[in-house]
């Protein structure tokens, strides 16, 4: 039985996608990156830091939640979406306090990496040096909520993977952040090495203990190839 | 753990058959039964709900009616919307502060009155106004609050306070508020007489499709803001897959400068009833949600006392009317302080017991709304013209209003001008009419739709009300000669970073960046390179958010850049080349010369 | 025609950006060819000479000095680049940023578990300048018309912008050169 498939245009070029794919999905399977952060193949699509914004059919969508629909035409790579996802980079940038020069995650970072990939030298907002607070209390897992981006994957992977909702976001506007089931802290929780939320983070914010700076600056994820290049090899 | 506390919350949790998906009465029953959901009580109500601790906090963080810190068995709320600061509020604000002896955000010293700022309660045309529990105290003084203030202290239940008269049914024993309707134009299709009861008649004389169809042939449009084809919504509700269908009225009126649904609430329930069922019958649903905003809570027993009037009549519950197998349930739910849950999918959200998150879409509410069932999400004011469009006839309702907008349009008029208060026009009256009929011919500006609409100036009065030129969900707030429209536009950046979810990065951050660049231009550290970066910004923020928050909150700094840019101009002071204005060495030094008690040499004032 | 001139300056950075200066290695022979240094640690001139084409300013501003010799390049220079993450972005020193001065300098001077002082006061000599109640970026001071990210930036980076700018051209790092630690 053959899946019924849709065509779609990318920036003109024509892919192939099987029916009920999103467009994140179908383009990654014909080589064609689209720039996401809170997005992770196997989890519910978060749709929340709208890096994979695109123009569907005139239309600003994220690529990540839009199913692919026969005949579509897809903007992606155009001035005005690199800007405005610049922007997007920018904010998440200036919202938290985020150190490079000192993160375990530096080299490796999502959020560094699709930096680099748009050329961001320093972000045109002002910094607002939010007051984040950190938790050590686990033995193996650490938290740093000053690199948070508020992508929902340790969310996401926690409850439907895990099935131990971990993590749940409290609060709301600028005031929101990530909290653990707990009165107190991720010590007092379930959270266990080997779950998914464990390895979902795209920053800095939840960091494996004692494994920090264990490969060398220069053979780092990032360091010589901008974040999507595995998908634009394949085409 | 104190065995009353897990007794009491038991007993709550129960009330609501321990049913994780009504999370939101478990947390506002604790909330009012112990001024807080503490830790402890969260921890008691994940295990009655079979749910986590970290839900039940992120269903209370998200809600500003509810709080995980201890508050006062009395809670004052003042609006500081900006009508209400047209109108005194900071008198009346400094005179609570000063009698109670506590600042804003505070609890006075023996824990019992606790004194917050809350966004526009629906009483603009009654401003200074603020919720006392759930009583609401309009039209308020200095004197006036000094009254309550000594009653309070004294122990007076806040519903004994004398607080003015109300009319309408707001003298009924069951609102019992001193709130007045103030229903100064009265239209032909809502506040017109009407012939209870037959809409809902002729409804159910039709095919569930054939009333789709009157609703189409009438284009009757949603009145919340949007302004979508309602017949179709209901179509593609009908049409979808699933064993459930649901009817919610969003009565969350929460943009500034909006209170018709407070008044439709209070004087049309009927209308509005009979509407649900109507719409109940044509999407072939037997529930029906009435999700009515927290600042409404006055009116939560008046309203369930007219369902179960319903009931008792048959016009709700099984077989209405002898329609064999036609079955429509009414259930209130209460929202509890979060503007973000007028939006459709947020507040589908808000009755599944979770935070007001909007939700990803596609899947469309009409396909998967509330519990994952094809959902439509009406207006109020869409519900009532139903009534009447089943009543009257398709062609007597497109008869009235203009081309392609049918029908009339209720108006919360309030600010500068004389006769503040609910107006029903047919579609197509000019604000230039509308600003004699309020008496405010002088206006400098019109907010059209809220902050979320459009601030329009003198040249574009003749501009008219309908979904081709001005649309709104019906707040219009007006602005007079004196007014700071730019402190005004300032308020309302301020109100939407307050009630932004948080959810996506451009409504979080990017409200927050674009209030704090426009507060440097207000303070007189702008240069005209900030313009376009306010433009540049707005914009960015509008086309990438993920909801209709975010992608309408930039708009008071947008239409006044494009309809009042001089007031930005004139703002702007040469400035030091190659300086940044922001910086301010004298503030930046303040908090080291205080600490080390000495005056910077390099830096002399 | 004489050379362009370069300036630079230390403000609340480790001279860890200057190092990476110093690491262009023999393309400093070049370099000295091409431009004259002006005021600069590396030179030790204290005071401009003249009109400079760039100034390289290494670190962000956590005090009243830095500030004052910010401003002073930014007068002296035609083109003023933020060099390294703490001019960036604050850096190190900024991770104060989010606690109030008078506790960072009680706990530096009277309160840390280490501390020795007999006086009981927080040093406040006039000879030393006074802290700012935050670390700022330098662009949130003075207008900055380029930035060269980095802990520190490679000497690559630096040698990049410099031949860029000196030849008149546009500033447009490759991938491998822009790197935040």
């Amino acid at each position: 039985m053959s899946e019924k498939t849709v065509i779609i245009k990318i920036d003109g070029i024509e892919i192939k996608a099987k029916a009920g794919q999103t467009i994140m999905q179908a383009a990654d399977e014909a080589g064609v990156y689209i720039p996401r952060l809170c997005y992770l193949k196997d989890l519910t699509p978060h749709g929340s830091c709208r890096v994979c914004t695109v123009k569907v059919n005139g239309r600003y969508q994220t690529a990540c939640t839009e199913p692919a629909v026969d005949g579509m035409e897809v903007e992606n790579k155009t001035q005005e979406l690199e800007g405005l996802r610049r922007d997007i980079i920018d904010m998440l940038f200036v919202e938290g306090n985020h150190f490079c020069m000192f993160c375990e995650k530096s080299g490796n970072c999502d959020l560094q990496a699709e930096a680099y990939r748009l050329g961001i030298c320093a972000p045109k907002f002002p910094y607002l040096f939010p007051d984040r607070d950190i938790d050590g209390t686990h033995p193996d897992i650490f938290i740093d909520r000053n690199r948070c981006i508020l992508c929902g994957r340790c969310v996401n992977a926690s409850r439907d993977v895990d099935g131990k909702t971990v993590f749940e976001f409290v609060g709301r506007g600028s005031e929101k952040k990530v909290a653990v089931n707990a009165d107190a802290k991720l010590g007092d929780t379930n959270m266990a090495l080997t779950d998914k939320a464990a390895d979902v983070c795209p920053v800095g914010a939840i960091i494996k203990k004692r494994i920090g700076f264990a490969i060398p600056v220069g053979k780092r994820t990032y360091d010589q190839k901008p974040i999507g290049s595995e998908i634009e090899s394949k085409s | 753990m104190s065995d009353s506390l897990q007794k009491k919350i038991q007993e709550i949790c129960q009330s609501s058959n321990n049913d994780r998906a009504r999370m939101m009465d478990i947390v506002q029953s604790v909330q009012k039964e112990f001024g807080c959901v503490s830790s402890e009580a969260m921890n008691l109500i994940a295990k009655a709900t079979k749910s986590h601790h970290v839900e039940v906090e992120s269903v209370v963080s998200f809600y500003s009616f509810l709080s995980k810190e201890q508050k006062g068995k009395t809670v004052i709320r003042l609006c500081n919307d900006t009508v209400d600061r047209m109108k005194g509020c900071q008198e009346v604000a400094k005179a609570l502060s000063s009698e109670l002896g506590v600042k804003f955000g505070e609890t006075t010293s023996d824990g019992k009155i606790t004194l917050e700022y809350t966004p526009c309660i629906g009483m603009c045309d009654q401003a200074p106004a603020a919720l006392i529990n759930d009583v609401v105290a309009p039209n308020l003084t200095a004197e006036k609050v000094k009254e309550i203030v000594k009653n309070l202290k004294k122990g007076v239940d806040p519903s004994k306070l004398s607080l003015g008269k109300g009319d309408g049914n707001n003298t009924d024993s069951l609102i019992g508020a001193a709130v007045r309707n103030n229903v100064l134009k009265v239209g032909d299709v809502i506040f017109a007489d009407n012939d209870s009861g037959k809409g809902l008649e002729n409804a159910l004389a039709l095919k569930p499709e054939e009333v789709i169809d009157m609703i189409k042939v009438a284009k009757l449009r949603g009145r919340g803001g949007a302004g979508f084809p309602t017949g179709l919504k209901w179509q593609f509700t009908r049409s979808a897959r699933g064993e459930q269908k649901f009817v919610i009225c969003n009565a969350d009126e929460g943009e500034p400068g909006t209170f018709k649904d407070r008044v439709l609430l209070t004087e049309k329930f009927d209308l509005l009833f009979e509407g649900m069922t109507i719409a109940g019958y044509a999407i072939g649903a037997s529930t029906g949600i009435i999700y009515v905003r927290g600042e409404y809570a006055y009116l939560l027993k008046f309203l369930k006392s007219k369902l179960k009037e319903r009931y008792d009549q048959r016009l709700l519950g099984k077989n209405i009317k002898g329609k064999s197998g036609f079955n429509f349930d009414i259930r209130i739910q209460m929202g509890s302080g979060a503007y973000i849950c007028g939006e459709e999918s947020a507040l589908i959200s808000s009755c599944e017991g979770l935070r007001g998150d909007p939700k990803t879409r596609p899947p469309f509410p009409a396909q998967r709304g509330y519990l994952a069932s094809p959902t439509s999400v009406n207006n109020v004011e869409t519900i009532c013209s139903v009534t009447r469009i089943l009543e009257k006839g398709s062609d007597w309702f497109l008869s009235i209003g203009s081309t392609n907008s049918s029908g009339t349009k209720i108006l919360s008029i309030s600010g500068y001008c004389k006769r503040p208060g609910v107006y029903e026009y047919p579609f197509g009256i000019s604000i230039t009419d509308l600003l004699n009929d309020v008496g405010a011919e002088d206006a400098k500006a019109v907010l059209v739709g809220g902050p979320s609409g459009q601030f329009i100036g003198k040249n574009e009065f003749s501009r008219i009300i309908c979904y081709n030129d001005l649309g709104t969900g019906g707040s219009i707030v007006i602005f007079g000669p004196k007014c700071d429209l730019l402190k005004a536009v300032d308020e309302y950046m301020e109100f939407f970073v307050e009630e932004s979810c948080g959810y996506c990065t451009p409504c979080r951050a990017g409200n927050i960046l674009l209030k704090k660049k426009l507060e440097e231009i207000l303070e007189g550290n702008g240069e005209s390179a900030d313009l376009d970066y306010l433009q540049s910004l707005g914009e960015g923020i509008k086309k990438t958010s993920r909801c209709g928050l975010g992608q309408t909150s930039p708009n008071p700094i947008l239409t006044t850049l494009k309809n009042f840019k001089p007031l930005y101009e004139a703002l702007m002071k040469p400035q030091e080349k190659g300086m940044q204005p922001t910086f301010d060495i004298r503030a930046a030094l303040g908090d080291a010369e205080k600490a080390q008690m000495r005056k910077s040499v390099l830096y002399k004032n | 025609m004489a050379k362009p001139k370069i300036a630079t300056a230390s403000l609340a950075g480790c001279f860890g950006c200057h190092m990476s200066v110093l690491d262009i290695d023999e393309r400093i022979l070049k370099l000295i060819e091409l431009v004259d240094f002006d005021k600069s640690p590396i030179d030790d001139i204290k005071k401009f000479t003249g009109r400079c084409l760039v100034g390289l300013i290494e670190g962000g501003c956590a005090n009243e000095e830095n500030v004052h010799n910010l401003k002073y390049f930014r007068e002296n220079c035609d083109i003023l680049i933020s060099v390294g993450d703490c001019a960036i972005n604050g850096g190190l020193p900024a991770m104060r940023n989010n606690i109030p001065l008078k506790e960072c300098l009680d706990e530096a001077y009277l309160n840390g578990p280490t501390v020795y002082n007999p006086s009981g006061k927080i040093p406040s000599d006039k000879e030393i300048p006074l802290c700012l109640d935050r670390v700022y970026p330098c662009h949130e001071v003075v207008k900055m018309d380029y930035h060269l990210p980095g802990c520190p930036p490679s000497a690559d980076t630096i040698w990049e912008a410099l031949v860029a700018l000196l030849n008149n051209k546009p500033l447009d790092l490759p991938y491998e050169l822009i790197k935040y630690d």
